[in-house]
């Protein structure tokens, strides 16, 4: 099948009930692997003891929280620029999915940093950037609810999802721009990761399973939406046919 | 096979991956049934005969 063939919702749903089975499987095994690893196999680390285990899930919940704005961000674009059929269906889907992600990002930083800094917060350019980010996508979320018709509400939430991309170099940049408590970046940096292997491969296997996660959680989510505005463009055609007489069919253009 | 020791500060650590676990069961568990009764709701509509222009001719409509 085409690639091209997906941008067609129907044939999407087809793709994606032969898909989330597999990708189910893919990051149970993913998630077994790495845990596996992070518990078992991984040492402790010399200054921060068994907390380092916080590591292989606050990590992967980080770099999702800016994955999936990214690709909300990519989205808009598809919305604005294309008007793509799909796109603003994957920007509402993923808006939930990506504030959960920065909501578990918090918190375990919160429960790691209690212990290793003496304080569940501060207000540092890392710390506060990522909550900036949790309130985004609050705020998009909410924006999403206020405006009944999808296609206005898209255009609106795709303008507003493009100027906070802004704060993704802000959240990455961050511990390099200004003083904070948290430690700059060890894996994603010139001149290689500053991690031991022993770590490393348990946090690459739990990072692949959560972006696994993801991916299956905004298909399904898609799925749901897909059939949302089918469900919008059923009742706004009862609607208009108020005196159609019981058991009789109606038959409606579709929106 | 046992645990490994987690240590003085067990009690962060599980807290950190029942903050996560209870975040993913929740989100699976809320599309997992926002899915459900979107379609219950679908097929309700189809049942009084409510449906798209062509919806039983092609399966590519457009939602």
């Amino acid at each position: 099948m085409p690639l091209i063939d997906l941008a067609n919702p129907t044939r999407f749903l087809g793709f994606v009930g032969r898909l989330v089975p597999w990708l189910t499987a893919v990051t149970i095994v993913l998630f077994a692997v790495g845990l596996y690893g992070a518990f078992f196999l991984a040492p402790d680390d010399y200054q921060q003891g068994a907390t380092v285990k916080i590591m292989f899930i606050h990590v992967p919940c980080a770099w999702l929280s800016m994955f999936v704005y990214a690709t909300m961000a990519a989205s808009s674009l598809g919305t604005l620029v294309w008007r793509h059929p799909l796109a603003d269906v994957s920007m509402k889907a993923a808006a939930p999915i990506g504030a959960v992600f920065t909501f578990v990002c918090l918190a375990t930083g919160s429960l790691w940093g209690k212990p290793m800094w003496g304080t569940w917060w501060v207000w540092d350019a890392r710390l506060t950037s990522v909550l900036v980010l949790f309130i985004m996508y609050l705020g998009l979320i909410a924006l999403w609810q206020t405006i009944e018709d999808p296609i206005r509400g898209a255009k609106a939430v795709a303008v507003l999802t493009l100027v906070g991309a802004i704060n993704l170099p802000i959240i990455k940049f961050s511990v390099d721009w200004w003083n904070t408590l948290h430690q700059p970046a060890a894996v994603f940096r010139l001149g290689g990761p500053t991690i031991d292997i022993s770590m490393l491969w348990p946090l690459l296997v739990t990072a692949l399973a959560a972006t696994c996660l993801f991916v299956t959680l905004q298909l399904l989510a898609m799925k749901n939406e897909i059939k949302r505005r089918r469900l919008r463009t059923l009742r706004l055609i009862e609607a208009s046919r108020p005196h159609a007489v019981a058991g009789t069919p109606v038959v409606g253009a579709a929106s | 096979m046992m645990l490994p020791s987690l240590g003085p500060h067990a009690g962060f650590i599980l807290a950190a991956y029942a903050v996560f676990l209870v975040a993913v069961i929740g989100v699976v568990v809320w599309i997992v049934l926002d899915g459900r009764q979107l379609s219950r709701q679908l097929a309700e509509l189809e049942a009084r005969g409510i449906r798209r222009r062509g919806s039983d001719k092609k399966p590519d409509a457009v939602p």
